[in-house]
């Protein structure tokens, strides 16, 4: 029998604001202990939330992108359970009415293209973060840490619409691309600025049942994802085929292992007894509102390829390239407008100072060569004060020391010469110098074309632009053909 | 249907109350009156009626996303019962991860 996984994803994602959800504590990363905390987002009695508007207005952002309907009303409600890390004893987040609704993301599938539909884009605060015994140097206790507390989330829920790990892949590629274009995350997946719960069964393919699901918590890179839904997927088939059943369950992954793993705490069954949050004030959100941020919404990926192709007249490949993060885009327009040449800047992009990032584990925002320089370089090539080959060498130098190409090319005295008269000077030394390879092109080796120019080049210590020297030692040995 | 003892037990539970004997029986039968108002409640028309999700008559009540400075550490652990290198401490709450 053939079975068919049946996987629906949610996705906590760290919106990117200066301050916490509820209090102006500053969202930062790596903080002593308790240091970027307050009496509210510690929970002390009687303190009051206020909700920060930027985190509303980045989770309204997120939930018109994916396509949602949006409550005209909506609220927060108290979601109830006890652990150390949650000081109030509930976590603030939206359950009855969230901001956004039954939407939808189109992914690209080996089948054609396919919308995931989206249950409920919503608000919350995170909670604070626990080290564990022996971690922490005392095997009896825990120790709480709340710098995270109230840090605000949107979390994204997807119907269970995903029916492969390569679906499932797609669906979280697309969905981070969305929210760096939207600028609502920063999305540092080393950061845990986006985390993942997938719920998984499976079913007899062809059949509609549903089977019995099983959660998979705490999974934080996309590898996890992938590696615990496929380890959880042949788990549940191998239990059917055997004639047993699945158990309705949570587990976690085990990296190490790679296999799924029930979860060992006593926790009560989820009994979380929503109600409306009392300290915070119903939200409404007009029409004009709500206009105003679709008018505002930056574009997209897939609208900022198609812009590429169209604008720079790139091909449809470089511009996905080229619009695969905000980053690389960025880089790539601020570049065009120093120096109008889309082609050579995206070559030299995508190529070598691709190559020089991937070498040294770096990215198109901590590129040490800015978009103006590499502009400059592709300026040098295409008015031949450089040959590539050059080019090569100074975009390395750029890369290593930050310096601009000009400064680079005028100290190693790079310059190539492009000086007709000075080169076909040194083309007739080279010649006269090797009669009898002369003599053997003559007789029709043509490929010994290649060996003048690399004596000229050599006679020029690699500075005689190359195009010149072939066109100069071509027209040198034809000459001597026609007077012979 | 009246609230059963263990169901009280099961609420004591999920908020980490510890009840006596005494209070259980006292708790029980409190809660029971507690839902024998609501019950005289639902006996009124509330057809078409919103469910009320706050009392005020307010509503977009908003902060800018400005940080302040954060408290001093030392006065947010001032209360806690044990703190230490700027943790909070509590008795360990799960065996592994
Ligand atoms: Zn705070």
């Amino acid at each position: 029998m053939v079975f068919q996984p049946v996987i629906g994803l949610e996705v906590h994602a760290e919106l990117k604001t200066k301050s916490k959800v509820f209090c102006p504590c500053p969202v930062v990363w790596k903080a002593p202990p308790n240091t970027v905390t307050c009496p509210i987002c510690m929970g002390f009695p009687g303190v009051l939330p206020v909700l920060n508007r930027k985190a509303l207005e980045l989770t309204l952002r997120t939930a018109i992108a994916l396509n949602c309907h949006i409550h005209h009303q909506t609220i927060f409600e108290r979601k109830n359970y006890y652990y150390p890390d949650l000081p109030k004893g509930y976590q603030i987040s939206q359950k009855r009415i969230p901001i956004g609704f039954q939407g939808w993301l189109e992914i690209a599938t080996a089948s054609g293209r396919k919308k995931i539909r989206i249950h409920d884009v919503h608000l919350e605060e995170d909670t604070g973060k626990s080290v564990h015994g022996e971690e922490a140097g005392d095997p009896s206790a825990s120790f709480i840490d709340y710098n995270r507390s109230g840090v605000p989330l949107c979390e994204i829920i997807s119907e269970p619409d995903i029916h492969s790990v390569e679906e499932l892949e797609q669906f979280m590629i697309k969905l981070r691309q969305l929210l760096l274009f939207l600028d609502v995350s920063e999305c540092r997946m080393e950061r845990g600025h986006l985390r993942f719960e997938a719920s998984v069964s499976v079913r007899p393919q062809g059949t509609n049942t549903l089977g019995t699901r099983v959660e998979i918590k705490n999974l934080n890179s996309f590898r996890a994802v992938s590696g615990a839904v496929q380890a959880e997927i042949e788990r549940q088939i191998a239990l059917l085929k055997e004639g047993r059943s699945v158990q309705q369950q949570t587990m976690l992954w085990n990296e190490a292992s790679k296999r799924t793993e029930p979860m060992r705490t006593k926790e009560t069954a989820h009994d979380y007894r929503y109600f409306p949050e009392p300290d915070l004030v119903p939200v409404l959100i007009s029409d004009e509102w709500l206009a105003q941020i679709r008018q505002t919404l930056p574009e997209t990926a897939d609208e900022k390829t198609l812009r590429f192709v169209r604008v720079y007249g790139l091909s449809e490949k470089e511009a996905e390239l080229l619009t695969a993060t905000p980053a690389v885009a960025h880089f790539f327009e601020s570049a065009v407008r120093h120096f109008h040449d889309p082609k050579g800047i995206g070559n030299w992009m995508l190529g070598d100072l691709q190559g020089l990032l991937n070498e040294s584990q770096k990215d198109w925002e901590t590129c040490p060569v800015s978009p103006e320089s590499l502009a400059q370089l592709v300026q040098l090539i295409d008015d031949q004060t450089i040959s590539v080959r050059m080019a090569k060498e100074v975009l390395r130098e750029m890369f290593a020391t930050g310096r601009a190409p000009k400064t680079i090319v005028s100290e190693k005295g790079l310059v190539q010469i492009a000086d007709q008269d000075y080169v076909r000077k040194v083309v007739i030394q080279v010649i006269n110098n090797h009669p009898h390879a002369v003599a053997d092109y003559l007789s029709g080796k043509d490929k010994l074309i290649g060996f003048f120019v690399g004596q000229v080049m050599k006679a020029t210590g690699g500075k005689a632009n190359p195009q010149l020297a072939n066109r100069l030692v071509r027209e040198a040995l034809e000459s001597r053909r026609t007077s012979s | 249907m009246p609230l059963t003892r263990e169901e009280v037990l099961h609420i004591a539970l999920l908020a980490r109350l510890e009840l006596d004997e005494e209070e259980i029986e006292r708790y029980t039968w409190e809660l029971n009156r507690i839902l024998e108002h609501i019950e005289k409640l639902k006996e009124l028309d509330i057809e078409g009626v919103e469910p009320t999700s706050h009392i005020l008559p307010l509503s977009n009540v908003f902060r800018e996303d400005e940080p302040t400075e954060p408290y001093p550490r030392e006065d947010l652990l001032a209360n806690a019962p044990d703190a230490v290198n700027g943790y909070f401490r509590v008795p360990r709450v799960v065996e592994e991860s």
